[in-house]
């Protein structure tokens, strides 16, 4: 074996290693994160976690109950903007729209999505938050439902086109209406898809924290009602993470596990939706 | 699956139905300054305990916010360590034809605190050490400006990490406008105010982000409210007073600090109280004001607010030393409670 | 399913019906509903970039093009300048592709060409969770793990090797350019790598037999041939983690150390355009202060819509050519 051929060799094993460190790597950094998140969370999750309402400053003690009602209502307004809206916006665009419009929408929705989340808080802000006269639950439920627009859009779109033509050709043979076919017979077929779809979306605004900062605000209290601030995990994971209080050090790191827990559970259970196989094999 | 989805939707639709309409306790919202947080957190705390259908959320954001949301209308009242200046006063009355008054709640000191290995004693500040440190000039502990006055105290050659505030802040007004009265050199480079153009450090968000700033670098110095030092267990230094004498901030050098501004109190109680004369008296103190719109067309809410207020001027003054903070002399609360008048 | 080129609009021809026959049907209904709710998503951006140029006039026409190029931002002499905020958010971005590039195509090289199949998939499937973590809990990590870290190993280490570098000049704070640069890294490598590892995938088999039917090494023949030829797809990649790294708000800003600098020292606290909206926003008094706040929301969006804007053109000169694009 010639030396130029053993050195390229060397280079190829030494090279291909690396990639596998690489590899590696990444990898560990998800490993890493979880093992100390659910170290120090874990530790410092409690009942009155759940259960307690935060205490006053320097107080220990106290929990992030109101935090996860706030949340979860956050999230509620959220999916109820933005599921419709691409739901329905998704249907016209695989099934009733010329391709000039289409592009049009998509175009807009690629522009929303990467719109930065900060962005989207100050568009809130100026829409609901200032001609009310109050920060609330409802402006940031707006937010984080602008995010999941065009999430769910252009996936929901996606699944709905894939349904394979001879469905849709045999539901016209048999004389059914356009909406009909839609809603019997391509919706069904494509519903893990949408399902899995709507969950990411869901994933994905339940940790955001930057639109929230000026919509939601905060609050100490129990808020029933959407006009008011509420608390959310994620801002109080932030402001309780740069103080320094070590209790409250100590329930950032319970409300980081709470959170990635429930965005890792959702997202494993939507992949797993969809590696069942969507009802209809792709075109 | 599709049943079980819609009866537990059909389920949630009336839990969320129940939880919505159910409730009817009074929300008021504030927010405002970090420098009595800890005080209006416990405050608010109490006197929900004692009147449950009152809940006041106060969001600790800075003077600054204070300022503007309450001037946006977003907040039924604010709250800052730096009085409102007569442009924003204007702003304010021209945006709701109505002007907004300031009641005192508490005094609190503005300390400036360090975190040196190897220093846990309180060390001593001379104006123009403090100056020197945060305008960028002095650049070591060892710098004979600080080690001039704390003889005896074996101070490293290490660079000084400044941390300031990167938010809005009374804090800072308080900070800055003790600094302009000592410095020229800092009243004319960068002035006082809320949010200043630091010379040089890093910006914490909040009391809080500084102290936990300081806290986690060595070699840092920044300015914060007496009780973050303390219940945070740093070391917070003594700074030298107008009469010559260095001063640690506690109950009774805050209360001296106010004791000459109390018999001259101002009508709308603006008063700045830094660098003031008297032995014994901490020269960086302040008093720090709830920030009470003139008129509320909720007259539940204005009520709410002026119950609030007397409580706090009564008992509420008990729960301060406690938190290190000093309560009002008693002529202004006097005056204070004639001024609640003015709330319609 | 190609995403960008025309979609044929599945079904008959709409207008081969009569129009009364469909709406009979209430098919026309059906489409006027729909097409309203596609309708607002398209009024809802253009109201969002509407409101953002309206809402920074001000400053806009006060400072006009000077603000991208000032220093200073001073609100009470209301002076206010861009420049060390996106240089921030440029030198915070550029630090994180410096780390994630490399990694993040090694190891997709490793997932596509080396691992065996069902290792491959099991580790994309974990990589993509990372993906999933939202960003407060970076800064989470970031302040409790990585900060300590960069201060009391990293940063020493590297002013100690490194230090006559004007790169490394400074104290070691922990916060800084660097650090957030890291945790930028590492929040942006989850993306090149299952976008790369995809298109390396879907590389046509010939490519890589021929070249080592010719006698090149797997390496060479990986990285002379299947990249480049999956080069333009992997660029998008690159392209799509930049747009994420820029528009990053609540990690940066818990890490960087809020401090409008612009400093040659990746050691140096510094700020970005996201981490200044989200800490001065609440408190902006004046309009002035807010409306230059909003235009810096005005520059974040335009630079990621730039950015967007050049990834697609890459995605669609890829499927033109033929070669990389994605079909998993």
């Amino acid at each position: 074996m010639s030396p130029r051929l053993r050195w390229r060799k060397f280079v190829s094993g030494f090279m291909l290693t690396m990639t596998g460190v690489c590899a590696l790597v990444a990898v560990s950094a998800l490993f890493f994160i979880l093992g100390y998140l659910v170290y120090h969370g874990g530790t410092s999750i409690n009942w009155s976690f759940f259960t307690k309402l935060p205490k006053p400053v320097g107080e220990a003690g106290g929990g992030m109950a109101n935090a996860i009602v706030g949340s979860a209502k956050l999230l509620l307004l959220a999916s109820l903007l933005g599921v419709p809206v691409g739901f329905m916006g998704a249907i016209y665009l695989a099934e009733f729209s010329g391709s000039k419009v289409a592009f049009v929408v998509r175009y807009a929705a690629d522009l929303l999505n990467g719109v930065p989340s900060i962005v989207i808080g100050i568009f809130a802000y100026s829409l609901v938050v200032l001609p009310f006269k109050h920060f609330s639950t409802l402006a940031g439920g707006f937010a984080l439902g602008l995010m999941m627009i065009p999430i769910t859009l252009r996936s929901t779109e996606e699944f709905l086109l894939a349904v394979p033509r001879a469905l849709r050709e045999a539901a016209m043979a048999l004389g059914a209406s356009k909406w009909k076919t839609i809603a019997t017979v391509i919706v069904p077929a494509a519903y893990r898809g949408i399902l899995t779809a709507v969950l990411l979306a869901f994933a994905r605004v339940a940790g955001e924290t930057a639109p929230l900062l000026f919509t939601a605000f905060g609050n100490r209290f129990w808020r029933p009602g959407w006009n008011q601030p509420t608390a959310s995990l994620p801002v109080m994971i932030f402001t309780y993470a740069v103080a320094p209080y070590d209790d409250w050090h100590r329930q950032a790191w319970a409300a980081g596990l709470v959170l990635l827990g429930l965005i890792l559970v959702i997202n494993i259970i939507a992949r797993a939706i969809l590696a069942r196989g969507i009802a209809v094999p792709r075109a | 699956m599709k049943r079980i989805a819609g009866s537990f939707l059909a389920a949630l639709t009336v839990v969320l139905t129940v939880v919505v309409f159910a409730h009817a306790a009074l929300s008021i919202n504030g927010a405002g300054a970090t420098f009595p947080y800890p005080m209006y957190s416990k405050w608010f705390d109490e006197y929900q305990k004692k009147n449950p259908s009152v809940q006041i959320n106060y969001q600790s954001i800075g003077s600054g916010g204070g300022i503007k949301q309450v001037t946006e209308g977003t907040v039924d009242f604010g709250a800052s360590d730096g009085p409102m200046n007569d442009e924003q006063l204007k702003a304010f009355q021209e945006k709701h034809g109505f002007g907004i008054l300031h009641f005192p709640t508490v005094l609190g000191a503005v300390v400036p605190t360090y975190n040196i290995p190897g220093v846990t004693s309180a060390l001593n500040f001379t104006p123009d050490a403090l100056a020197g440190i945060f305008l960028g000039k002095i650049t070591k502990w060892n710098d004979p400006t600080i080690a001039g006055a704390n003889k005896g105290v074996s101070l490293p050659g290490n660079d000084i990490v400044v941390v300031h505030r990167s938010d809005g802040s009374g804090t800072t007004y308080v900070w800055t406008d003790y600094l302009s009265k000592v410095s020229d050199e800092w009243k004319n480079k960068v002035g006082k105010g809320t949010s200043v153009n630091w010379p040089v450090g890093l910006g914490g968000k909040g009391n809080e982000g500084v102290t936990g700033q300081i806290k986690n670098a060595p070699n840092s110095i920044g300015y914060v409210e007496l009780i973050y030092a303390v219940s945070n267990n740093i070391p917070y230094g003594s700074v030298k007073n107008s009469s010559g004498a260095f001063v640690k901030a506690d109950l009774t050098s805050v209360s001296a600090a106010a004791a000459a501004a109390a018999k001259t109190m101002p009508d709308d109680f603006r008063v700045s109280i830094t660098d003031p004369p008297g032995k014994t008296a901490y020269p960086i103190a302040s008093f720090t004001w709830l920030l009470i719109p003139e008129k509320f067309s909720d007259a539940a809410k204005r009520d709410a607010i002026k119950g609030f207020l007397t409580w706090m001027l009564a008992d509420g003054q008990g729960y301060a030393e406690q938190l290190s903070y000093a309560k009002l002399p008693k002529e202004v609360v006097a005056k204070e409670e004639k001024a609640l008048a003015k709330v319609q | 399913m190609a995403a960008i080129s025309t979609v044929p609009s599945a079904g008959p021809i709409s207008g081969s019906r009569s129009f009364l026959n469909r709406l009979r049907d209430g098919d026309e209904i059906a489409r006027l509903i729909t097409f309203l709710f596609a309708g607002s998503v398209v009024l809802v951006t253009v109201l969002l970039i509407f409101e953002l140029w309206r809402e920074s006039v001000l400053p806009r026409h006060k400072f006009g093009l000077h603000f991208l190029f000032t220093r200073v931002w001073d609100p009470i002499a209301d002076q206010f300048g861009a420049l060390p905020f996106i240089y921030g958010t440029l030198v915070t971005a550029t630090v994180s592709l410096v780390i994630a590039v490399p990694l993040g195509i090694g190891a997709a090289i490793f997932l596509a060409e080396l691992a065996p199949a069902r290792l491959s998939d099991a580790l994309e499937f974990f990589i993509d969770l990372l993906a999933a973590v939202p960003s407060v809990i970076y800064g989470l990590l970031g302040v409790f793990i990585v900060v300590p870290l960069m201060r009391d190993y990293v940063q020493p280490a590297l002013k100690n090797t490194l230090g006559f570098l004007p790169l490394f000049t400074g104290p070691a704070y922990g916060i800084g350019f660097l650090t957030a640069g890291i945790v930028l890294a590492i929040m942006v490598i989850p993306y090149i790598i299952s976008v790369s590892r995809e298109v390396l995938m879907s590389v046509p088999r010939d490519q890589r037999e021929a070249a080592l039917g010719l006698g090149s090494t797997r390496w060479e023949s990986t990285w002379k041939v299947v990249v480049p030829f999956a080069r333009t797809g992997i660029m998008g990649s690159i392209f799509l983690a930049l747009a994420r790294a820029l528009g990053e708000t609540m990690a940066v800003t818990m890490v960087i150390g809020n401090t409008p600098t612009i400093s040659a020292s990746l050691l140096s606290p510094g700020y970005s355009i996201a981490a200044v909206i989200a800490n001065e926003f609440t408190e902006a008094t004046g309009d002035l202060y807010l409306q230059a706040l909003i235009e810096l929301g005005l520059v974040l969006f335009l630079l990621t819509f730039l950015l967007n804007g050049m990834a697609r053109l890459l995605i669609v000169l890829t499927s033109q050519r033929g070669g990389g694009t994605v079909n998993a």
